[in-house]
């Protein structure tokens, strides 16, 4: 119970109190008193915890297998630097730091991460963090929404369907019509129809993800973000992998006003879906709109520099239902954990894991381009994601994969009924070579079963 | 002893409200700044936004608060005081100046027999 | 207890070009790899050796107050002990590095964590079900309410938008009624602090949505009347939420279930010993009675027996023998809140916690929390105002309303008082209907020694700001740094370091 009283203690604090029993203190009327046992996991010791999750973790072999699953969530080194430094108590056991003066370490470190998403997308300023790289994109749809007075947003089809889903169910709640740009033959966003998409009805913003859900870089071309910002539309860039950020031109650079995603990637285990940390930067303009905390730097009664949590007008304990957002807890440790990472990393670092990453997934690509049957679906260049087309269902050439120890990747038809017959594999640093052949040599067993079955 | 000039009307949420002509200018009262503490941010309507007497057209913000600002006066805006957003700190300094808000042009004239004068303004704040 | 005051440069001002610490082999030239227009021209990073990167970090940890520092009494947040084994259970190799599109046969250990885990939350706060899918309390409270919007429209009911919410609610509740395009009804408090259903009745009708509530509330102060409060407003048709902050205060003695409520979310970093982590990340499972099941956040988790039955029963227990999966497939679900299922580590650390304790140890928490902060508040009683000096729950509100009018002495500077004396400060300011508000919140992994240090040290700052007030407002001189210019930080925005 963690709990330090004795007895005598217990007494003690009841004669100060004025009450004789603790059942007098937490008593409750007849009407809500409890009326059946509760029925929750027993009491056991620490030793028996230990057991009881190591039998869990053994029912949980997905991270000994050979891994390509990547589509938002992606394996990465972590050096143990980072684990090391962030669970130190004094960052994991404190509150939100707004008693600043007691807080200049955590702030600080928060204004780092701050400058390491600003650096990153090429963005003026960045927040605290929020909560994943798909709710980064419904607050960043609201700041659009705020910020034009229009309550439709037109995006590509090729950001990732849980981002897309989520944005859905904000969308829902706030009254948004939700508009889909198409993806092309190569794997990029569509946009050839948005010329007229945009000159048929305002939108909010318009929304694209790169590198995309497909792997593919879906930067706008040149000229392009002009052309949206001149009909006074936000221009949205999405990142559900930063670790691309070390490599690719920084979404400042091909238009963004408001670039949000997820930097799970940096130093995050990816630990079956969570906690991880999305980021959310922005231009000036929309500073006043970003949703969130806000590390500012101020200097103290003696003219020192300090940190401190800043524009505080704009969130919701203060605002109430004029808030930006209803965001409270930020993802402030995980945040931490990417600052550390960033930091151990360095610029040498990063550039050598993006490069890393490219070629892996090239020489995956190659290879599996090889295997009798199957075949890169699309062309554009890809950071560290590549669509495969397999014979048959792309389900059932996972689920043999799987017998075979291999998460070979995520099945598409799920989310693009067109797709069925793809799959979504992913490589990073930390795939072998020979991972990269063991996967080939599997397909290239699997197909004459699984395509037998069409 | 909040500073209520003369020559001035008064609306109850603490805006000053300057006529001249069928141009109106807007301001918050010195009682208002005073109340609020250091003003850090104020977000204004844009030049050209129609506005309805006592309406909300933005906000004043301070470092822990965040009020609404009514308009005293409707009517078409026609320009707004753009050194506010670099310096906040005039609306604390000199609300009557240059912390001055945004200018409308008076829909109806009329509608000022709705504000108070000065000394009404004073009972008021004094109750209060 | 003085925190180490020397500056720490930033990051960005340290190290050189080409000091790497060598995790990975080094990288091919992009160049040769992707278009070079689709290439960023520099990365403006800095190189750091490991050993500076651990100093500085280190350095700013030591300049970082946490619960493992010191005794950490912030009302309404639940500042108690964190096990460590919660941590060295999320942090098993297995659970840590699973993916979340892993095929559920090869998570079925995972899968077992969060059922189990719902299953207990289920059986102890009354619900028929939880999600565990939203990030925090206030994802979930927006899920909440987006549950409440889907079931008024599949009733027929869309013109229910209006949510009642307390005067001494937590400001989230406003703000995310707003997202869902709802309106804010107010509700004064009695004098006594409390909701008066007879009020509430004058405020209900055709158009309620929900009424969200905490119990105890804001106050620290037990609803006596809640079941009235409850009846009053499903009468009206409308739900009630159950803002789960204060769920420290009544874990395992009676349930929101049991008064009446249809929806709420926990706080697990509150509660549940999730450390705060500086602000996040946290885990909010919202909770639900059994008519509004099918519009929960997808994905939930489903079990069945070995004879393939669904396993789901009244509450916990043991999942051996069974089987699970992921159900995405729930055509009345608000749809998912965020990227994946969960923040898995974090139920991880919460089943734990429940693992530890039990039905009976929760309910001793519980117990042991209202004990700790009636004995603070017992014990200043004679020396602060209480403006509700009754017997309260696991917090309790103190004002320096008296102090201030005497010696200038506010609450703000109280706590600063507090910071110089090793101590972090109480809540200050909330709830909003308290003037010069300290809210107080011990929890119940303190000892009746920290407490009795703390209670020493209020009482001799109360003393010293009679005597010599001058030495309380200058404070805190032991810290980091003195009191920072706030306006100026918001003045002038400045976010981010920029290279020279």
């Amino acid at each position: 119970m963690y709990t330090p009283h004795t007895a005598d203690d217990v007494d003690a604090m009841l004669r100060t109190i004025g009450v004789d029993t603790l059942d007098d203190l937490v008593r409750v009327p007849d009407a809500i008193a409890l009326r059946e046992p509760l029925h929750v996991a027993p009491a056991l010791t620490e030793i028996e915890i230990a057991e009881r999750f190591r039998g869990l973790a053994a029912r949980t072999p997905a991270s000994e297998y050979a891994s390509f699953l990547g589509a938002g969530a992606y394996r990465h080194y972590i050096p143990p630097v980072v684990g090391s430094i962030a669970m130190r108590g004094e960052f994991l056991t404190s509150y939100t730091p707004y008693q600043a003066e007691v807080s200049q370490g955590y702030l600080q470190a928060i204004y780092e991460w701050q400058t390491y998403i600003a650096l990153l997308t090429g963005l003026d300023v960045a927040n605290a963090s929020v909560y994943d790289g798909a709710t980064a994109l419904a607050e960043g749809v609201i700041m659009a929404v705020n910020a034009t007075g229009c309550k439709g947003v037109l995006i590509s089809r090729a950001i990732h369907p849980n981002y897309r889903a989520v944005l859905r169910t904000y969308a829902e709640g706030l009254e948004l019509t939700v508009d889909e740009l198409p993806y092309g033959a190569d794997g990029r966003t569509d946009l050839a129809t948005l010329e007229t998409a945009l000159a048929e009805q305002r939108y909010a913003a318009v929304v694209v993800q790169s590198p995309n859900f497909f792997g593919a870089i879906d930067a706008l071309p040149a000229g392009v973000a002009a052309a949206i910002k001149a009909t006074k539309t936000v221009v949205i860039g999405v990142v559900a992998e930063a670790m691309s950020l070390a490599a690719l031109a920084a979404p400042a650079s091909w238009g963004v006003d408001i670039c949000v995603g997820e930097a799970q990637s940096f130093g995050n285990a990816i630990a079956y879906g969570g906690p991880h940390v999305g980021f959310m930067a922005a231009t000036t303009e929309h500073l006043r709109r970003i949703p969130g905390r806000l590390v500012g730097k101020s200097v103290d009664a003696d003219g020192k520099p300090a940190y401190v949590l800043t524009l505080q007008a704009r969130e919701q304990h203060i605002r109430r239902e004029k808030a930006t957002s209803n965001i409270c807890t930020n993802q402030a440790h995980c945040a931490l954990c990417a600052t550390i990472y960033l930091a151990a990393m360095g610029k040498t670092g990063l550039r050598d894991c993006a490069a890393l990453n490219v070629a892996r997934t090239a020489e995956l690509r190659d290879r599996v381009a090889k295997v009798d049957g199957f075949a890169i679906k699309f062309a554009a260049p890809v950071f560290n994601e590549i669509v495969v087309q397999v014979p048959g269902r792309g389900a059932d050439v996972l689920s043999g994969l799987e017998q075979r120890q291999i998460l070979g990747g995520v099945a598409l038809g799920r989310w693009y009924p067109e797709l069925d017959d793809c799959i979504l594999m992913t490589a990073t640093e930390l795939t072998t070579s020979a991972e990269i052949d063991r996967v080939a040599s599997a397909l290239s067993e699997i197909p004459a079963r699984a395509a037998a079955r069409v | 002893m909040a500073n209520v000039p003369a020559g001035l009307l008064y609306s109850k949420e603490h805006e000053w409200v300057k006529v001249d002509g069928d141009v109106a200018t807007v301001g918050i009262t010195d009682y208002a700044q005073s109340s609020l503490g250091d003003i850090v941010y104020v977000e204004l309507p844009n030049v050209g936004a129609g506005l309805t007497q006592f309406g909300s057209i933005g906000v004043v913000e301070s470092v822990k608060a965040v009020s609404d600002l009514f308009t005293p006066v409707g009517g078409e805006v026609t320009e707004i005081n753009g050194g506010i957003d670099s310096d906040p700190a005039s609306v604390n300094r000199d609300p009557y100046g240059a912390g001055w808000f945004y200018k409308v042009k008076l829909g109806d004239v009329g509608q000022t027999a709705e504000l108070l004068s000065p000394q009404q303004y004073e009972q008021l704040i004094a109750e209060s | 207890m003085p925190l180490p005051a020397f500056d720490t440069p930033l990051i960005f001002e340290t190290g050189k070009d080409g000091r790497a610490n060598r995790y990975l082999p080094a990288g091919p030239a992009l160049e040769s790899l992707l278009p070079k227009d689709a290439l960023r021209d520099e990365l403006p990073l800095p190189d750091n050796s490991e050993l500076d990167v651990v100093r500085h970090f280190t350095r700013l940890s030591q300049k970082t107050f946490g619960i493992d520092t010191a005794f950490y009494p912030l009302g309404s947040c639940t500042m108690k002990y964190n096990p460590r084994i919660n941590d060295a259970m999320a942090n098993l190799p297995a659970l840590r590095d699973a993916h979340p599109f892993a095929p559920d046969a090869a998570v079925q250990g995972a899968l077992a964590v969060m059922w189990e885990l719902e299953r207990s939350l289920a059986s102890l706060f009354g619900m028929a079900a939880f999600s565990l899918n939203p990030a925090a309390g206030a994802h979930a409270e927006l899920a909440a309410l987006l549950i409440a919007k889907a079931y008024f429209r599949r009733k027929g009911e869309p013109e229910r938008n209006v949510v009642i919410v307390p005067d001494t609610a937590h400001g989230t509740n406003p703000a995310s009624a707003a997202m869902v395009g709802f309106t804010v009804l107010s509700l004064k408090s009695d004098a006594q602090g409390r909701v008066d259903p007879d009020e509430l009745r004058k405020v209900v009708g055709p158009r309620t949505a929900v009424c969200m509530m905490t119990n105890p509330n804001t106050l620290g102060l037990f609803e006596p009347r809640i079941h009235e409060v409850t009846d009053v407003v499903h009468e009206a048709g409308g739900l009630m939420y159950y803002d789960g902050a204060n769920a420290n205060a009544l874990m395992g003695n009676t349930r929101p279930g049991d008064m009446g409520f249809d929806l709420m979310h926990l706080n697990l970093h509150k509660t549940f010993t999730i450390p705060h982590g500086g602000g996040g990340a946290g885990a909010g499972p919202v909770g639900v009675a059994s008519h509004l099941i099918p519009f929960l956040p997808t994905p939930v988790v489903r079990a069945v027996d070995a004879a393939g039955n669904d396993a789901a029963g009244s509450g916990w227990r043991g999942s051996e023998e069974l089987t699970f999966a992921l159900d995405f497939d729930r055509p009345e679900s608000i749809g998912p809140m965020r990227s994946f299922w969960s923040n898995f580590a974090h139920m991880v650390r919460a089943l734990a916690y429940v693992y530890a304790n039990g039905a009976e140890g929760l309910t001793t928490v519980s117990q042991l929390a209202v004990l700790n902060a009636n004995y603070i508040r017992a014990s200043i009683r004679d020396v602060i105002d209480i403006p509700y000096d009754e017997i309260n729950r696991h917090e309790f509100v103190a004002s320096a309303q008296s102090l201030k009018r005497e010696t200038g002495v506010r609450a703000l500077d109280i706590g600063k008082a507090l910071l110089d004396r090793g101590y972090h400060a109480p809540t200050v300011y909330f709830p909003l209907i308290v003037p010069e508000c300290l809210m107080i919140e011990p929890t119940e992994t303190e000892s009746k020694e920290t407490l009795d240090g703390f209670i020493a040290a209020l009482r001799d700052i109360v003393a010293t700001a009679k005597t010599d007030p001058e030495r309380i407002l200058e404070t805190p001189l032991n810290t980091a740094v003195r009191r920072i210019d706030e306006t100026r930080a918001a003045r002038q925005p400045d976010l981010r370091w920029r290279p020279a």
